[in-house]
């Protein structure tokens, strides 16, 4: 993109960026940069992030024998409970969008900051009330619900810390929704000049879709939330069957949340995947507009599809026809995304840098994430895999395989951005190539072991599955080194790290027209866009290539 | 009066995309709120939809002079914040301030009369709950009405709680500075939410208080 930035020449000596604009706490807690907020939502969500993988991996240490012994069944209960709780709302929820969303919205389309930096920093501050609400249910004994929360498991008969689980994810829910409308108001107000909706980068599309959902389902959660609250309290409630109320009316409205909840997971990684793949194959995105109109397509069906997680929890069959079908629907604006991305690849000059590594691993397991789905669309064949394995590991694959390899690759694409350091190139594929491994090992067993009908949420299980649980355990085992290499390597580069420069990547996008680190306003001149995003040269990529290798 | 055109944020270019941003985001937010509503709303039209004639019954305990005396007190305060919104506009201090109090007056009205209302009903033992009693034939499912009676009209005696605060605050602010007349933008906002709260009433008066109430 032409732009009348300046060209900030790469020195050593120390320039004036959002990292060394004060050095106190108080200058980060306080911060209404969205640069720094980012930053603050990356610390607290990998904090989360580990304290939801050990729960994992202490359920997964359980699997290992088929008579268990690890843990007691109601430890169990709580370790499942805790991992999807703190993973859904306090990690992949918050993961691409508060942290690379907040660091290059801004940066992305040109502008100071976001249209409101106050109420970003108050969003933060909500997830970390809401984190510690979330925590302090664990620490004090934490819930035993599943992560779904269905009445009467978590009104009549709940044990344990619910409603102090439940205030954690409230708060946080408006966390998010403050997120979603800042974003919103953002994207729509704030692009510099020449900067059309046809110009914006398609990880813009997505954040913009994605903060849509946040803000049209979240409040429903909400409320959900409240009512069951109380029906706990007071043993009244719309969920109550003995005041002629429908527990089943829970599942409708907290699916109604949580399955556009999937897509606020998933199409900010497919955002990232649209930044990776033209950048590391020198070429303009195949079909831009298929893939921004795809995305808003995702969105909008998102909303229509929730009764798919209750085709046997006695939802009319008619219903169930009419969401096995638009679920199936999704499909496609799904699909035309991955043949465009491969489309992109298609002669382009591909290298293998990390986060091209990563991009990778996301087409590829969000594929089979996909289309695993279309198995648990089939009415017929879900009432077979319904609650089996077989549904954890799908949306592991889209969850795992997709977003966090979404986050991971967009995280080493912009670290340079971000920390104005290179780590180390060898490392990170050894790690991107580890975690991809360990992945697969750990939750293709499970397919298996779900189509053989091994039932979810259980901590023992028939001796005949134990050969694929030990391969699950394993994989997990490689896949917990695989993510904390990324933790040491990265902590490393901050201090040891080679000076990346302004473009490491020879990428286009306003965001690497400014230096590394960027300024506290960003840019030094006000940006002009002129010209179509991922306008990678064909002439230049070999060029490019030349450069990029020595780095 | 001061240049409009100085008084804006360090992110926004100028005043108007300002006040452009702060209109939108009041509208998400308020769209954000429909969904929240929507909720309660969609669980009154199922069980409405599933026990009509308990909800009808239990619709005839509710104290209609009342719900429609509060209707139009909130109608009324609508047309005041519209008025203040307007005297902002023309940047008249003293009427907007007026304005304000008397929107604020008419909501602390609106909240006084639901407050009778509900000692009312606590006292003829239709809140839900252990003491709870209600024909025996209409079984649990007048419960449910009320319920539902108490939740949305809770919530959103909770909001226009909110929006008396808000209101009284700007009030003080008007009498006491000419904070207003620089950007008045604050009460464009504020008149946006005080007329959603008003319309969550029309939509919940009729729902409560009107449940075939022909005999």
């Amino acid at each position: 993109m032409n732009t009348e930035t300046r060209e900030l020449p790469m020195t050593l000596e120390p320039r004036a960026n959002y990292l060394n604009d004060g050095h106190s706490i108080r200058s980060w807690l306080l911060t209404t940069d969205h640069k720094r907020i980012g930053l603050l939502y990356m610390v607290s969500i990998t904090l989360f992030f580990f304290v939801g993988g050990a729960a994992a991996a202490l359920m997964r240490l359980e699997l290992l024998r088929p008579q268990g012994g690890l843990v007691t069944s109601a430890l169990y209960n709580k370790l499942f409970t805790m991992h999807g709780v703190i993973m859904v709302w306090f990690f992949l929820i918050p993961s691409i969008p508060t942290v690379l969303g907040n660091f290059l919205i801004p940066l992305m389309i040109g502008a100071r900051d976001v249209a409101f930096p106050r109420l970003n920093l108050v969003s933060w501050y909500l997830f970390i009330a809401g984190g510690a609400f979330a925590l302090w249910a664990i620490i004090a004994g934490g819930v035993d619900t599943g992560w779904t929360f269905y009445t009467p498991y978590s009104s009549t008969y709940a044990n344990g810390h619910v409603l102090a689980m439940a205030a954690g994810i409230f708060i946080a829910g408006f966390g998010s929704i403050a997120t979603g409308l800042n974003f919103i108001v953002t994207i729509h107000k704030m692009r510099a000049p020449g900067l059309t909706w046809f110009r914006l980068p398609l990880f813009i599309w997505t954040i913009y879709t994605t903060s849509l959902i946040l803000v049209l389902a979240t409040p429903v959660l909400a409320i959900t939330l409240t009512l069951m609250a109380l029906e706990r309290l007071f043993g009244v409630g719309i969920f109550n069957p003995a005041m002629g109320g429908d527990p089943l009316l829970f599942q409708h409205l907290f699916w109604f949340y949580s399955h556009p909840a999937v897509y606020i997971m998933i199409l900010p990684g497919m955002g990232v995947v649209s930044e990776l793949i033209p950048c590391f194959a020198r070429k303009p995105m195949f079909g831009y507009r298929f893939v921004a109109y795809a995305t808003i397509t995702i969105g909008v069906f998102g909303f229509l599809v929730w009764g798919h997680h209750m085709f046997v929890s006695s939802q009319s069959v008619y219903a169930g026809m009419i969401f096995s079908i638009l679920s199936f629907l999704v499909s496609i604006p799904s699909a035309i995304k991955v043949f465009n991305w491969t489309a992109t690849l298609y002669k382009g000059s591909i290298t293998f840098q990390t986060p091209m590594l990563y991009a990778f691993g996301f087409i590829g397991l969000f594929t089979i994430g996909g289309l695993t789905g279309l198995f648990l669309a089939a009415l017929a064949v879900d009432v077979h895999l319904h609650d089996t394995y077989f549904v954890i590991a799908h949306f592991h694959y889209i969850m795992v395989g997709g977003a966090v390899m979404g986050y991971l690759g967009g995280l080493h694409f912009w670290w340079p951005k971000i920390t104005g350091r290179l780590y180390c190139e060898g490392l990170a594929k050894l790690a991107a190539v580890t975690i991809f491994a360990g992945f697969n090992l750990t939750f293709f067993p499970q397919f298996i072991l779900g189509f053989l009908g091994m039932p979810r949420r259980y901590p023992v299980y028939a001796p005949e599955f134990q050969v694929l649980n030990v391969l699950s355990t394993a994989g997990a085992s490689i896949l917990a080194i695989g993510y904390l290499l990324p933790l040491a390597y990265l902590l490393w580069s901050l201090r040891y790290g080679k000076p990346a420069g302004a473009n490491p990547w020879q990428a286009t996008g306003l965001e690497w027209k400014t230096a590394s680190p960027p300024p506290r306003d960003n840019f030094a001149n006000a940006p002009v866009v002129t010209e179509k995003p991922y306008n990678y040269d064909a002439q230049a990529a070999e060029l490019a290539l030349e450069e990029t290798s020595h780095v | 009066m001061s240049d409009p055109a100085i008084a804006h944020a360090a992110q926004f270019d100028n005043a108007s995309q300002q006040r452009e941003s702060s209109t939108f985001g009041m509208w998400i937010f308020l769209a954000t709120e429909i969904l929240f509503f929507g909720a309660m709303f969609l669980g009154y039209t199922a069980y409405r939809v599933a026990y009509p004639a308990a909800f009808a019954a239990a619709s005839r305990h509710t104290l209609l002079a009342f719900g429609a005396t509060n209707t139009a007190v909130l109608l009324i305060s609508s047309a005041t914040m519209a008025f203040a919104v307007r005297a902002a506009r023309e940047k008249r201090r003293t009427a907007l301030a007026l304005r304000l109090f008397a929107t604020a007056a008419l909501g602390i009205l609106f909240l006084g009369i639901k407050g009778f209302e509900y000692a009312h009903e606590i006292s003829e033992h239709l809140l839900p709950g252990a003491s709870f009693h209600f024909e025996p034939s209409y079984g649990g499912h007048a419960e449910m009405f009320f319920y539902l009676y108490f939740l949305m009209t809770g919530v959103h005696a909770f909001h226009v709680t909110i929006g008396v605060v808000l209101i009284a605050i700007c009030g003080f602010r008007a009498w006491r500075t000419d904070a207003f007349a620089r950007n008045d933008t604050a009460l464009d906002l504020l008149g946006l939410y005080w007329h959603f709260v008003d319309i969550v009433w029309v939509f919940l008066f009729p729902l409560i208080y009107l449940v075939e109430r022909h005999s």
